[in-house]
Order: C-alpha cells, then structure tokens, then sequence
C-alpha cells in the first residue's frame, strides 16, 4: 500500500506540473485579453512534433531549446496578425479564431506528419531507471519532466513577482490602459505574453512528446482538462493554476489507484433486484469514473464557487 | 442452326463477361485510420490492400477487380454509420471491418436494417476482427459473417492453457472499457473460477477506451496487488502504452494477452527483458512452419514493412474468392448462401468452417509466447526488429474450438 501510494503521489505530482506548465501560460493570456485560447493545447502538440522533427535532425537537446522557442514566435505571430486585428470586432470573434486555428493546427499537423503516433523517443541518455522505490522502477526521464516543470515555474514566479517586466505584466492584467497612459506599449505586452505562454506549452510538449504518444489528436485530449484547471483555480490566477494542476493531477492518479465502489461501503444489492442501471452504477469503481472526476470537480466549482478557487473577480 | 445459337450464347456470355471486367468489387474498409485506433487501422488498411493485389494479379474474383475503398471511422459507432451509408451510397456491397466490437455490433445492425429495407441492392458485413461474442449469439445477423474467433473461444482456449501452469497464483484482469473488453473480464473470471478455484482474481480493471496515455497508475496498482499473472483483451495502442509503462516500471509478471503482437507490442515487451512471459492466442503465427504461409510472410514483409498481424483477413479474403466463385456470382446474397457452412482450407493449415448457426468461423488456434528463437531456419521470422518471435507453445484443433451459440438466425 505504501508503494501505491508514493508510486501514485509521484506521477500524480508529475501529471500535475505538465498540467501547469500548460494552464499557466493560458491563465495568464486570458486574465489580459479577457479572451480564453482554446488553440492553446495545439500549441502543446505543437511543441511535441517540432520536438520530435528536430531531435531527428540535430538531437534531443538542442530541439529541447529551439522547439519551445520556435512555438512561441508562431504564438506571437497569431497574437500580432490574428487576435491584435480581431479585437475591434469584440471578445467573441477573437475567441473564434483561437477556435478555428485550434481545428487548423490539428489538420495541418497529421497533414505534415499523418495521423498515427510518430516514433518520439526519450533519449538515450535519459533511459534508465533513476531509483528505485519497493522494487518498482522510476524512469530517470519522469525525474526530468518533473526538474525541467519546476525550473520553469520557480523561472515563471521569480519573474512575475521580483523583476520590473512582470511588474507591468501584473500591472496589464488588471489595469490596461492605465499601463498604456504610463508611455508603456501594451500591444508588444501583450504579444510577448502571448508568444511566452505559446511557449512554455510548446516545451510542455518536446518534454512530454516521448512520455505520452506524440500523435495529431493529443490537443483533443489534453485541451478539456486545461480548461478545467483554469476554471478550478481562478481565471487568471497563476497559484491557482499551481494548486489545481497538482490538485487534478493527483486526484486523477489516485482515483485510478481506488478500487471503492458504493457496493463496497454499503454491501452489495439485493439480488433479487436483478440486473438493472442502479446494479451498474452500484458496482462502478472510482477507478473507472477516474477521467470524469475533473469534469464533475468543475461544475461544481462553477456552481459553489463561480471565482474559482483563488480567483478575484467572477467571470 | 444449334451450332449458331451455341456460338451466340457464348460470344454473349464473353460479351458480358467483358463488360462486367469493368465494374471492380469495392469492399469498404471502414477501420481507425486516426486517433488512438490509427496504428492497427493503418495495418489492417495495408494488409487487406496486399490482399486485393494478390487477388487481381491472378484474374481478381470471376474477371471482376478487387478494391479496397478505405473509410475512416475514428474507432466511433457513430462515425461509422455515416461512413458505412457513404460506402453503400457509392455502390458498395461488401463492408469489411474489425477493430472495436462497439462499432462492429453498430455495423452488423446497419447492415441488418438497411437489407431489410432495400432489397436487391443487400450489403454484407465481413467481419476480421470484432470479437464480442453477443455478434455472434443474441445479436446475430444472417448478413454478418465472422473470420476471428469470438471472446469467449479464445479464452475458453487461454484457459485451458493456464490451468496447466501451477506457478499462476494471483491474476489480474486488465481491459477496456467497452462491449469486448467486459467479455473478457466476465468469461475470464467464469473460467478461471471452473478450472482453477484456487487461482485468487486480485484486481479487475476497466479503463478508458484508447484515451489513456501513460499507464504507470495502473502499472503501480498491478504491482500493489502481487499479482504473478496479469489477463488483458487491450489491442492496438491501449496494449503498447500499458506493456511499455510496464517495462518503465520492471514490472514482472506473466501475460496472458488477445494481441501482444500488435504495434508497439513487440518492442515493449522486449525492452521489459519477459522472455517467454507473454502469451498471445490467434489463428495464426508467423513461425507456424506452414511453408505456403511463411512464403506469404516473407513476400507480405518485403512489400509492406510489417508482419501479418490478420491471418484471418487473408481467410476472409481467399473464402470470399471461393464463394463467388461457388455461387458463380457476386451479388451479395448468393455469395453469403455459399458462404454458409463452406469448408476452407485455412492460412496456416487445417480446415476450418462456417457455422451456419451463426455464421462464425471455426480454425485451428494456437498459443504463442514470445522470445528469442532458438532454430532461426524452423522460426526465421522476428518481430519489429527485436530478434524475438512467437514461438507456438499450444495447438487448438477446430473441433475443441466449438462453443455452442444462442443465435437465432433469422433468414431472408
């Protein structure tokens, strides 16, 4: 049991902070242009197959650089020729642009690269078991993924809080045009912004391409959660993102661990019912409505808790 | 006067030979060629496309040729309704399909449903690889026929198998959420509680359907457990992903597996070091010694880059060659009344048959486990360049493969 549960708190921790590594670039885009990316996911996938391209032509580590970089200046272009020019038109067209390059993104990608999983492997110098914990292996590519997500986020929040660039990104996030009365130019603010958050999915993505399957419909699959953790958190809050990406990460990790049914705690049904929907809700694991828990998680925070769970302002 | 009208009939029957030369049979293959489902999609597409060729190459089916119209389905029922009306809207008559019993069970009831409203223009639903068994009992059709042992067959089989190694103590049982992989889970605990009570099931799992990425969870709660022995019906990359979080974690148990060959299979299992740990059962293995069959290998490899991973697609396509040309037509019905019951000799030898009950198709299966070879001129072929290969560990016959059925066939 012991082993379940240190095993199932590191990959939940690890689950977790690729989870932040993605939502805290979205949290903080949609808290400046009020506008939610729903292409920010590609931008993830994205990430994964310049990943894999470029580890082809001239190996993991320099693509480990180059790829992230490459996805951010793609995530400033759309912000300078796509949403900058959509804004007049109000929120609900950029949001269908982000809506619409999400779809291109997607078919662009398995048009390049096809539509099965492409051979994205760790490399080699990080494929071995790092320890290990009661006779069960931990990949030393896993204690990587972890390093890498937790530079970032301790990058992320010393930049944020201590230097005068993310003085007046904070100061953008609440008060725009004040920032730009202040003689600061917002416009390039917020493209930075844009291209930084594009980026650090990207690198969400080189790093957990070879992990997880590096295939044209990973966005789909990541895209929902993303969203989930936003909202849980607190739209626009970067520690909230924090504590709902490990939050979701364990809580999706342990529940697959659980095995308690209702039939469990309080006995099985009566036979003499027979078979019926209420036996087959009955005998449901935790384990099996594990990939609904988050989904469940976020209507209620919706309905109880609308600002999320560090949020500021209800939106 | 005779002699003219013999001559006529017979420049007729050319005539008319010649222009049906024309109009080629297309079977469409309505399978995953994205998503989750792609990589064994893709494989089957290339099998059933090698197949087609070797069909044409030699004069196609009565003069007719063979083409294989590929139909993306996502692994989705509902997908592949639509594409089933579009191929039916394209003059299709043969549909071929295999991979997820959720999508064959919506198939078979299209086809059953749209016969019964359009008659002359029957379509009829080829099966390779659907492997719930209610397609063949409760829900079966009489314009459904299938080539793959069902679920139950094959564990029925598995079992017999296991029985025999006393070192099985603690099993787990592994599968996906859907129709087949419930199946599995039903008949292998029934199964395993017959023929061997003192075996302790020590975790039943289902997981999503080919969603889940990184299987270390439910790797860490399989090695919780202390199971020796793990049971698992997960194919394509549901069985990749959970056999290479396996080999991440050293996990070291036996396998008992519907499709450890598939995919990504293969490697992992290498890269885990289980030497002769996982079993697989099919109707088919490259190492079968059949020397018509490792021919066929040794060609099918050179010209597609993979192994044969469907003997039975190749049953299907030859035993459909064989019935036209029975019935001497290619209209649907009178190939699926020859097909009833049709003895064939199967791909890697023995006879096999289809039930005319419920139209499933009874061959020799066989058990397999994969390590290296010891004879490399007996078992020449490796898989996905591991130097490893299935190795037949247990013959089936056909006779010991019937299982009775509920179907209740309704006839045109």
């Amino acid at each position: 049991m012991a082993e379940l549960i240190v095993i199932s708190t590191l990959n939940g921790v690890l689950f977790g902070m690729l989870l932040f590594l993605l939502s805290s670039g979205l949290t903080v885009i949609f808290s400046m242009m009020g506008v939610l990316n729903f292409a920010h996911a590609s931008f993830y996938m994205l990430g994964a197959f310049f990943g894999f391209q470029l580890t082809r032509w001239i190996g993991f580590w320099p693509a480990l650089v180059i790829a992230p970089l490459l996805v951010g200046v793609v995530g400033m272009g759309v912000e300078r020729y796509g949403l900058r020019n959509t804004h007049k038109h109000g929120h609900v067209a950029e949001l269908l642009l982000t809506f619409g390059l999400a779809f291109a993104i997607e078919e662009i990608v398995s048009m390049i690269w096809g539509k099965s999983p492409v051979d994205y492997r760790v490399p080699a110098a990080l494929d071995f078991p790092a320890f290990t914990v009661f006779s069960t292996n931990y990949p030393a590519y896993k204690i990587f993924m972890l390093v890498v997500s937790v530079v970032i986020f301790i990058a992320l929040l010393v930049t944020l809080k201590r230097t005068r660039v993310g003085l007046i990104v904070q100061a953008a996030l609440t008060h725009p045009s004040m920032v730009g009365h202040l003689g600061h130019n917002v416009g390039r603010v917020f493209m930075l912004v844009f291209g930084v958050g594009s980026g650090l999915a990207g690198l969400a993505g080189v790093i957990a391409g070879p992990s997880l399957v590096t295939q044209s419909d990973m966005a789909a699959l990541l895209g929902p959660i993303l969203f989930v953790v936003i909202v849980f958190g607190g739209l626009g809050s970067l520690p909230g993102a924090f504590i709902a990406s490990l939050l979701i990460g364990l809580i999706q990790t342990f529940a697959v661990a659980l095995n308690g049914s209702l039939a469990s705690v309080f006995g099985p049904l009566d036979p003499s019912l027979g078979p019926s929907p209420l036996t087959d809700i009955w005998n449901v694991t935790i384990a099996q409505i594990a990939p609904i828990l988050p989904y469940l998680l976020l209507v209620l925070v919706l309905i109880f808790r609308p600002m999320g769970l560090l949020g500021t302002r209800e939106s | 006067m005779r002699r003219l009208i013999v001559a006529a009939t017979a420049a007729l029957t050319v005539l008319g030979g010649a222009a049906s030369a024309q109009e080629s049979i297309k079977i469409g293959y309505i399978d995953p060629l994205s998503g989750g489902g792609a990589s064994v999609g893709e494989g089957g597409l290339k099998t059933f496309q090698y197949l087609a060729d070797e069909l044409n190459a030699k004069g196609g089916i009565l003069g007719h040729k063979v083409e294989i119209v590929p139909l993306d389905n996502k692994t989705n029922p509902q997908e592949s309704l639509v594409q089933a009306q579009k191929a039916v809207d394209a003059g299709v008559h043969y549909i071929t399909q295999g991979n997820g019993s959720s999508v064959g069970a919506a198939l078979e009831d299209f086809v059953t449903k749209h016969n019964s409203r359009n008659p002359g223009k029957e379509v009829l639903y080829f099966n390779y690889a659907a492997v719930d068994p209610s397609m063949t009992n409760e829900k079966c059709s009489y314009w459904h026929f299938r080539w793959d042992a069902n679920s139950d067959i094959k564990m029925e089989a598995l079992t017999n198998y296991m029985k025999g190694q006393p070192t099985i103590k603690k099993v787990y049982l592994i599968n996906m959420d859907y129709s087949f992989g419930q199946s599995v889970r039903t008949a292998a605990r029934k199964m395993l509680g017959e023929k061997r009570p003192d075996i302790q099931v020590v975790g039943d799992e289902l997981h999503p359907m080919l969603k889940v990425t990184d299987f270390s969870p439910y790797i860490a709660k399989i090695k919780a457990s202390g199971a020796d022995t793990v049971v698992t019906g997960n194919w394509g990359q549901d069985f990749a992903l959970l056999l290479k979080a396996a080999a991440d974690a050293g996990l070291k148990v036996n396998w008992y597996t519907y499709y450890a060959g598939g995919a990504g299979g293969p490697t992992a299992i290498k890269q885990t070091g289980l030497e002769g740990q996982v079993f697989q059962i099919s109707e088919g293995v490259p190492n079968s010694g059949n020397k018509a069959a490792m021919d066929f290998e040794k060609d099918f490899r050179a010209k597609t880059g993979i192994s044969v991973w469907y003997p039975r697609a190749v049953n299907e396509m030859r035993m459909f060659k064989a019935a036209a040309e029975k019935a001497n037509s290619i209209d649907p019905v009178k190939v699926a009344a020859a097909l009833e019951g049709m003895k064939f000799d199967v791909f890697d030898g023995g006879e096999g048959f289809m039930r005319k009950d419920d139209h499933q198709f009874f061959q020799p299966i066989y058990i397999s486990s994969f390590g290296s070879l010891a004879d490399k001129t007996k078992e020449p072929f490796d898989e996905e360049n591991t130097g490893w290969g299935w190795h037949i560990v247990s013959k089936i016959d056909t006779a010991q493969t019937m299982l009775p059925t509920t179907c209740n066939m309704k006839r045109p």
